[in-house]
């Protein structure tokens, strides 16, 4: 069966991917169920909690896959990468253990009072449930951005002998600026991709022309806090990523950039295919300068290419990554432009009738889980060959007694429970969107 | 401070295997104290507000056992790796089963999660005391401080054994039943009607095989790793966990003799308690014990880091805790009292 490598970082690629998909929503939602909470309970009026008590079921079926497919994650360290957390776990040790006692606990503790709890609690209670909510998932989201940071930008330790990493200063490594940037970038994207979410089931009710006023209202808090919150996503956290790795990881920028050559007022390629072997970009379309401003901030700044480093420190598929990249940059102005449009068509009152933006805002809800995607696989393939940035390498951290058949094994399991798992998903989110957000035994 | 973690370490495993035991049992147990859907759903809104959070205390304790002796870790998941992943997998599966069951008004999809609870409820105990099984044991650990390990070989003992051998399979059984034992328990305090009798009178007989299973192996741990036994005359802290689960089990009968549900209950989770912590004390400071060397034990003292990380996970630890306590009383006290089952599309 091969490299046990291979089959190694193929499971935990993908089964972190697949996790993903559903804690950024769990955590946008988190976030705007909290906005419509607090909104109900200043105004009184019951169509917000009506909102929210709908939202609060997607969740609790989102949530609960996100458990699940979270666990098999915390595992994979010492399953599959023992020879890594062997030397790493004085380290990350702690912050995947601060997860789980300041995070998972409030999270789990509070998840059943949000879902089940509206009619034991007052309105302020289960409006305190919704922040305990809130502030598990957004805290969960530090201290495992703040795990990966480490090994995108490793501060705070000391290198013994042995090769062992010892914690050397516990704030350096916890509030690694690295982790800062990373952090806002992604509760941004995730409240992006809750955003999108809840516009596209206003823009669906609206089309079918049912739910009158809470199609509107979700249209409503989708398109307003998707326009700002899409902006955040690009300026300045999305610029603040750029420029970090510009300073930090040289390498990768040129490689998500395509760029072989070195030179001063580097062009900024939109479109076209990179071809490793001949070392050039085909077919580009390229607009001079402006990479060397959104690395550096200036247009005359020299941005190093690929050719200046030794090859064996490139990450390992430059095509992936460039490719990563430009979808996700591309996506985030596609969608900053959508909910501009959507925007300003409620604002002018016109938005519940203009048909061709309401189809897009339905069908767009896929755009910011690609994006979201897209940017975890820029951060992850960007930092090969390096598993701890210069400081251990992808090849020296996986299990040495792990065979790799064993791995394709269990690879090829967690893709079969993964299918189970989506279509049980997609069934029941789609009976509660069927059913609509009226309470279902009122 | 290597000590102190060690017994961090074993207190959260402990209160893991003490909440996540009473949900493993009223797995267990459902299918047969629970007959109509209004029952399993009786059953169901006992565990629901908990089983996640209880499922936490075992990422807690994994996290704290990551963080102070990641040497451990490394070896333990990486040798059991297929049996890690079997438990995962059961782990994953019975979360979605609690979780989706109640949401569809379906008979035949109920049925098909009520079987898929019971089944990842009873292999979870067997793999997990299988674990035990093998620490206790020892496993073929060597000079690279790593070992691998077929799910079984010849059911044997040696110094290459299998992950379930007849020893291990013997704890797997233990736990159980106790588990088991401690879900009926569970039940009985929790539930009225039909459910609380059922389980009420299952406890009984449950826990009688707990005490036959629990002699057989204490006799086998000792033919397979008699060092445990000669550590324990000479350590205090085991001679209290020993008292504290043989008093436990008192409680567990004299609960169930006076008809005092929690008292049972509260018996059965000292006893857990008592009989881990016995094993810790014994253990001490081994971890991972080797089956080819002695001089390949990964211990409390050659497998921690730095004191640094110690000192400041202890800090944190010391907040968090509390913490977690506090929740898990308030979610007691928020949920006390008999439970009933909820109305249809709401609930568990
Ligand atoms: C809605 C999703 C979304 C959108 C529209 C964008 N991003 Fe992003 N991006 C993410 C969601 C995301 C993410 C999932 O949150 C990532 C993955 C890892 C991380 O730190 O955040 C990420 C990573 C990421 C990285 C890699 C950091 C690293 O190597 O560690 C960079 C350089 C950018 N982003 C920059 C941008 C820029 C310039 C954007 C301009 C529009 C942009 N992102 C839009
Ligand atoms: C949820 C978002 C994430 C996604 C989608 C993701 C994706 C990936 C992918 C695709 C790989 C394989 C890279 C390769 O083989 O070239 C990988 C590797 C890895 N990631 Fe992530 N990752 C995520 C978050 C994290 C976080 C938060 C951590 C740390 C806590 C982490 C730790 C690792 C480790 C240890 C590896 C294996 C070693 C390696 O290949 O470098 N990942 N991830
Ligand atoms: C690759 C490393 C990761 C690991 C080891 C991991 C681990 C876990 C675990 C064990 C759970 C279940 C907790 C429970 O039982 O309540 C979980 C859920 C969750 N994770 Fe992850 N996770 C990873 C990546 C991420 C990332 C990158 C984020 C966010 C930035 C994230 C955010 C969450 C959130 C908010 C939850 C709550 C449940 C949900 O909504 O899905 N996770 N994760």
């Amino acid at each position: 069966m091969g490299d046990p490598l291979f089959w190694h970082r193929l499971q935990f690629g993908f089964t972190a991917t697949y996790h993903y998909l559903f804690p950024q929503l769990t955590m946008g939602l988190a976030f705007i169920i909290l906005v419509l909470k607090a909104m109900g309970l200043k105004t009184g009026e019951a169509r917000y909690n009506d909102a929210a008590r709908f939202w609060i079921r997607i969740f609790g079926i989102n949530f609960a896959v996100g458990v699940v497919t979270g666990i098999p994650l915390e595992f994979q360290f010492g399953t599959n990468w023992a020879r890594f957390s062997r030397l790493s776990g004085g380290i990350i040790g702690q912050t995947l253990g601060m997860e789980g006692m300041f995070a998972f606990f409030l999270e789990s503790s509070f998840l059943g009072l949000l879902i089940w709890g509206e009619k034991k609690l007052s309105p302020k209670g289960h409006f305190g449930a919704a922040m305990a909510l809130w502030l598990g998932s957004w805290l969960s989201g530090y201290f495992i951005v703040a795990t990966n940071a480490f090994m995108q930008h490793p501060v705070g330790y000391t290198l013994l002998p042995d090769g062992t990493l010892q914690l050397q200063s516990f704030w350096a490594f916890l509030m690694n600026p690295w982790a800062h940037v990373q952090y806002a970038h992604t509760m941004i994207a995730s409240v992006v991709t809750g955003s999108f979410v809840v516009a596209a089931i206003g823009a669906f009710w609206t089309l079918k022309g049912i739910h009158g006023e809470q199609a509107r209202l979700n249209l409503r808090v989708g398109t307003i806090l998707g326009l700002v919150f899409s902006v955040l996503v690009a300026f300045p956290t999305g610029d603040l990523q750029g420029k970090q790795v510009a300073k930090h990881q040289p390498i990768t920028l040129a490689a998500m950039e395509g760029r072989f050559e070195s030179g001063p007022r580097a062009s900024l390629t939109l479109i076209g295919q990179p071809d490793v072997a001949q070392r050039k970009i085909e077919n580009p379309v390229k607009v001079p300068a402006v990479l060397s401003f959104i690395a550096y901030g200036t247009f005359s700044s020299n941005v190093r290419g690929l050719q200046e480093f030794p090859e064996d420190q490139w990450p390992q598929n430059i095509e992936l990554l460039y490719y990563s990249f430009h979808i996700m940059a591309g996506l985030g102005t596609i969608m900053i432009a959508l909910m501009a449009l959507a925007a300003l068509l409620l604002w002018k009152g016109k938005l519940d009738g203009n048909r061709p933006v309401l189809w897009a805002l339905m069908l767009a809800f896929p755009f910011p889980y690609i994006a979201t995607t897209a940017g975890w696989a820029v951060a992850e393939f960007g930092r090969q060959p390096w598993l701890i940035y210069g400081v251990l390498r992808t090849v020296h951290g996986a299990s040495p007694t792990v065979h790799a058949g064993h791995t394709a094994f269990t690879t090829l399991g967690f893709a079969g429970i993964f299918v189970v798992l989506s279509a049980l998903w997609l069934y029941l989110i789609g009976r509660e969107i069927a059913h609509g957000p009226v309470s279902r035994h009122a | 401070m290597e000590m102190l973690w060690f017994w961090l370490v074993s207190v959260m495993i402990a209160i893991y295997v003490v909440l996540d035991g009473f949900d493993f049992g009223a797995g267990i147990l459902h299918l047969f104290v629970a007959k109509t859907n209004e029952e399993r759903r009786e059953v169901l809104g006992a565990i629901g507000p908990f089983w996640d959070g209880n499922e936490v205390w075992l990422l807690a304790g994994g996290g704290s056992l990551f963080l102070a002796f990641p040497k451990v870790l490394a070896a333990g998941f990486s040798g059991f790796y297929l049996a890690m992943w079997l438990v995962v997998w059961c782990l994953m599966l019975r979360g979605i089963s609690i979780e989706f069951r109640s949401h569809v008004e379906d008979r035949l999809w109920r049925a098909f999660w009520d079987g898929t609870f019971a089944v990842s409820s009873i292999l979870l105990p067997v793999l997990l005391g299988a674990a035990l099984g093998n620490v206790l044991r020892g496993v073929p650990l060597d000079a690279s401080g790593y070992f691998g390990m077929a799910l079984w070989t010849n059911f044997r003992m040696g110094p290459q054994p299998g992950i379930l051998d007849w020893y291990t399979l013997l704890v797997g059984v233990l736990v159980l039943a106790t588990m088991a034992g401690h879900g009926a328990l569970f039940l009985a305090w929790k539930t009225a009607g039909a459910v609380h009798e059922r389980s009420r009178k299952l406890a009984g007989p449950l826990w009688l095989g707990v005490l036959v299973l629990w002699a057989l192996a204490t006799f086998a741990t000792y033919t397979v790793n008699s060092g445990l036994f000669v550590n324990w005359q000479k350590a205090p802290l085991a001679w209290l966990a020993t008292a504290i689960f043989l008093g436990g089990l008192g409680a567990v009968f004299a609960g169930l003799r006076q008809e005092r549900p929690l008292t049972a209950f509260l018996g059965s989770g000292a006893f857990i308690i008592g009989i881990l912590a016995a094993s810790a004390a014994c253990s001490y400071p081994v971890m991972l014990k080797s089956t080819l060397d002695p001089a390949y034990d990964l211990t409390a003292l050659n497998a921690s880091v730095g004191q640094h990380g110690l000192r400041t996970g202890l800090v944190w630890w010391f907040i968090g805790f509390p913490l977690a306590i506090g929740y898990l009383t308030f979610l007691f006290r928020f949920h006390r009292g008999k439970v009933k089952a909820a109305a249809e599309g709401e609930g568990y």
